[in-house]
C-alpha cells in the first residue's frame, strides 16, 4: 500500500526531530510513503469566516497533488496540517456551492470533491495497523516510562474531523500503551496550551501551558507526548520560561509520539530521534529509563 | 494568370487589427509585439532591452477579444494574434531588502527577515499563471516558506526578473526579489565551492600570469590580432580528453 506524505514547513524547519523519526518508524513498520513532490504550505490555520475561500485554496491544491500522484490517501504528522487538510476535504467533498467557487478559481488545475483521505499518522496506526499488531513489533517496550498523553485541540476539533471522540479520546492512551509505557490519565490531557497567543499575548499561553505541565506532573507523569509543533513549542521550548516564571513548576520533558514510537520499535540513533532538538531533559530521561544508549 | 517576374516577387502582408493600450492598429501578422509597436509608431526609449528573449525588460500582458483569460509573455518574443488587447509593464513597483551579505550565512530565517511578506502567500498561483518565462513562482515560494534554499534556486533559475509575479500577487509579495537572494545565498554558502577556482585566485596573487599579460600589453595592434588568430583552439569536434599543447597557463 503506497501513500503519499504531507510533510507541512515546521517539519522541514523547526521540528524537522518529528519527520526523522516518523519516517524512520514507517519504514520500520513496513509503511511505504511518498513525500509529495510538489506541495505548498497549508495556510497552518483553517479559516472560520464563512466566505473566506481563498485561504482554502492552499491545503486543497496539496490535496490536488495526492490525488495527480496516484495514491487516495495522504498521511500527516503536524496535528495543525491534519486539520487544515482534513477540513478542507470535508468542505470540498460537502459543500457543492463552494467547491465549485474553488475549482473556478483554481482553473489551472483538475477538479477536486474530496476524493483523497486524508490520516494523520496516530489514525492511519490505529486503522491501518492495529494496536495489537503494532503491541507485537514493539522491540523496546517503554515499561516504567510514566507518559502523559497530550491531545492539544486540532486532532479533535471540531468533531467532523475529529481521529478520535473529541471529549474522551483513547488514541494516543492507546498508541503509548501499544508501546508499553506507563499511561498517565490527567484532565489537561484536553486543555488549549495557548498557541499563538504565545506571540500575541504570551502571558496567557505561558499560563495555559504552564497548568498543563503542573496538572501532569501532578498525576505522576514523567513526560508528555504530543503530535503538534505549537504544543511543543509552548510547552516544550518555553519550559524555561515558565519554570522561572512560575515557582514550584517541575521541569517535564517533551516527545513527539514519533519519536516514542521510533524508541519502542528499537530504533534508537540520533540521527532518527534528533533529541538535540528537544529539551536536554528528553534524552536523559530515556537514557535514565535504559530505553536507548 | 500570367504574371511578371516582379509581381511574384512582391508579398503583401496580411494585416491584423491590435490594441495598443486600448487604440487600434493594423499591423503585419508576423511580427512581435515589440516588432508591431513600432510598426505602429511607438519609439521605445525603455521596455526593450535585449530582444532576445533573456533580459526581462519588455514583459506584456494582454487579453484576447472574447477571453476573460490575462496572457503575459515577451513583447521581443510573442507574435501578434488578431484583436490582441496589450499594454507594455515594463516594470513593477517591488521592495528590495538591502542586507549586508558579508554578514549572511545562508540561514532561512535570513531570508524570511528581510522579507517577512513572504508568508501572505495564500498559494492562489496568480503569479505561476502570469509568468512568461513559465517559472512556477508559486512553488519556489512554497519552498523558502519551508526553508528550502536549494530548491527555490532550482525552481526559479529561469526568472529573468520581470516583475509581472508581483503585479499579480495578492500577497503583495515581490517573489522576483526573493528568488534573487536565495540564488545568492545557494551560490555562496550552500553549493560546493569550485576547488580549481580557489587555485586559480591563488595563482593570480602570486603574480603567475603578471608576465603574460604585460608582454601582450606590449603588442601593438598588428601583433595582438596575429596572436588571437593563431592561437590553438579547440577543435569543433573533441574528445573529452582533448588539452591544448601550450598549456603552461593553467
Amino acid at each position: 500500500m503506497k501513500i503519499s506524505y504531507y510533510p507541512g514547513c515546521t517539519l522541514k524547519t523547526r521540528a524537522k526531530n518529528l519527520e526523522t523519526s516518523a519516517l524512520a518508524a514507517m519504514d520500520a513498520l513496513g509503511l511505504e510513503v511518498e513525500e509529495l513532490t510538489r506541495w505548498n504550505c497549508c495556510g497552518a490555520v483553517f479559516s472560520l469566516a464563512d466566505d473566506d475561500l481563498i485561504h482554502i485554496v492552499a491545503p486543497v491544491r496539496d490535496l490536488i497533488r495526492v490525488k495527480e500522484s496516484g495514491h487516495d490517501t495522504v498521511v500527516t504528522l503536524c496535528s495543525m496540517c491534519y486539520n487544515t487538510l482534513a477540513r478542507a476535504n470535508e468542505l470540498m467533498k460537502t459543500d457543492e456551492v463552494k467547491r465549485k467557487t474553488i475549482n473556478d478559481f483554481m482553473d489551472e488545475e483538475p477538479d477536486y470533491a474530496g476524493e483523497v483521505r486524508v490520516y494523520h499518522l496516530l489514525d492511519f496506526l490505529r486503522d491501518e495497523i492495529g494496536w495489537d499488531k503494532l503491541k507485537e513489533m514493539v522491540k523496546k517496550p517503554l515499561t516504567d516510562l510514566k507518559v502523559a498523553p497530550y491531545y492539544g485541540c486540532t486532532l479533535l476539533r471540531p468533531a467532523d474531523v475529529a481521529i478520535d471522540k473529541p471529549d474522551n479520546p483513547r488514541i494516543l492512551h492507546d498508541f503509548l500503551s501499544a508501546l508499553g509505557a506507563e499511561v498517565i490519565d490527567f484532565p489537561g490531557a484536553l486543555q488549549c496550551c495557548g498557541t499563538y497567543q504565545i506571540l500575541g499575548n504570551p502571558e496567557a499561553a505561558l499560563s495555559a501551558s504552564k497548568d498543563i505541565l503542573a496538572d501532569a506532573t501532578g498525576h505522576g507523569a514523567e513526560a508528555l507526548a504530543l503530535a503538534c509543533p505549537l504544543c511543543d513549542y509552548n510547552l516544550g521550548h518555553k519550559q524555561d520560561i515558565m519554570m522561572t516564571k512560575y515557582d514550584g513548576l517541575k521541569e517535564v520533558p517533551i516527545y513527539y509520539f514519533t519519536q516514542l514510537l521510533a524508541v519502542a520499535l528499537g530504533l534508537s540513533s540520533d540521527e532518527v530521534n534528533r533529541f538535540d532538538i528537544n529539551r536536554e531533559s528528553a534524552k536523559q530521561l530515556l537514557e535514565s529509563k535504559s530505553l536507548i544508549a | 494568370m500570367s504574371t511578371t517576374a516582379d509581381e511574384t516577387k512582391k508579398v503583401e502582408a496580411q494585416l491584423i487589427p491590435i490594441y495598443i493600450m486600448g487604440k487600434q492598429y493594423e499591423v503585419p501578422e508576423s511580427l512581435t509585439i515589440m516588432k508591431a509597436m513600432e510598426y505602429s509608431g511607438y519609439k521605445y526609449i525603455r521596455g526593450c532591452g535585449c530582444r532576445g528573449g533573456v533580459c526581462g525588460a519588455c514583459s506584456t500582458v494582454y487579453r484576447k477579444a472574447g477571453d476573460y483569460k490575462i496572457y503575459s509573455g515577451l513583447a521581443c518574443q510573442t507574435v501578434v494574434e488578431p484583436d490582441m488587447y496589450l499594454t507594455q509593464i515594463p516594470f513593477y513597483p517591488a521592495l528590495r531588502a538591502t542586507f549586508n551579505f558579508e554578514e549572511m550565512q545562508g540561514k532561512p530565517e535570513e531570508i524570511f527577515g528581510l522579507y517577512p511578506e513572504l508568508f501572505r502567500c495564500v498559494a492562489c498561483n496568480l503569479c505561476t499563471k502570469i509568468c512568461p518565462m513559465d517559472v512556477e513562482v508559486m512553488d519556489y515560494i512554497a519552498a523558502l516558506k519551508r526553508g528550502d534554499i536549494l530548491a527555490a534556486r532550482e525552481i526559479s533559475f529561469d526568472c529573468i526578473q520581470c516583475g509581472l509575479c508581483a503585479s499579480r500577487c495578492m500577497g503583495e509579495l515581490p517573489q522576483y526579489h526573493i528568488a534573487q537572494i536565495a540564488r545568492r545565498l545557494a551560490g555562496a554558502f550552500l553549493t560546493p565551492k569550485a576547488e580549481h577556482l580557489k587555485t586559480m585566485v591563488a595563482n593570480i596573487d602570486t603574480g603567475r600570469y603578471t608576465e603574460g599579460l604585460d608582454s601582450l600589453k606590449a603588442m601593438d595592434l598588428d601583433m595582438l590580432k596575429t596572436t588571437y588568430s593563431d592561437r590553438e583552439m579547440e577543435p569543433a569536434v573533441a574528445g573529452d580528453d582533448w588539452t591544448p599543447k601550450e598549456n603552461s597557463n593553467l
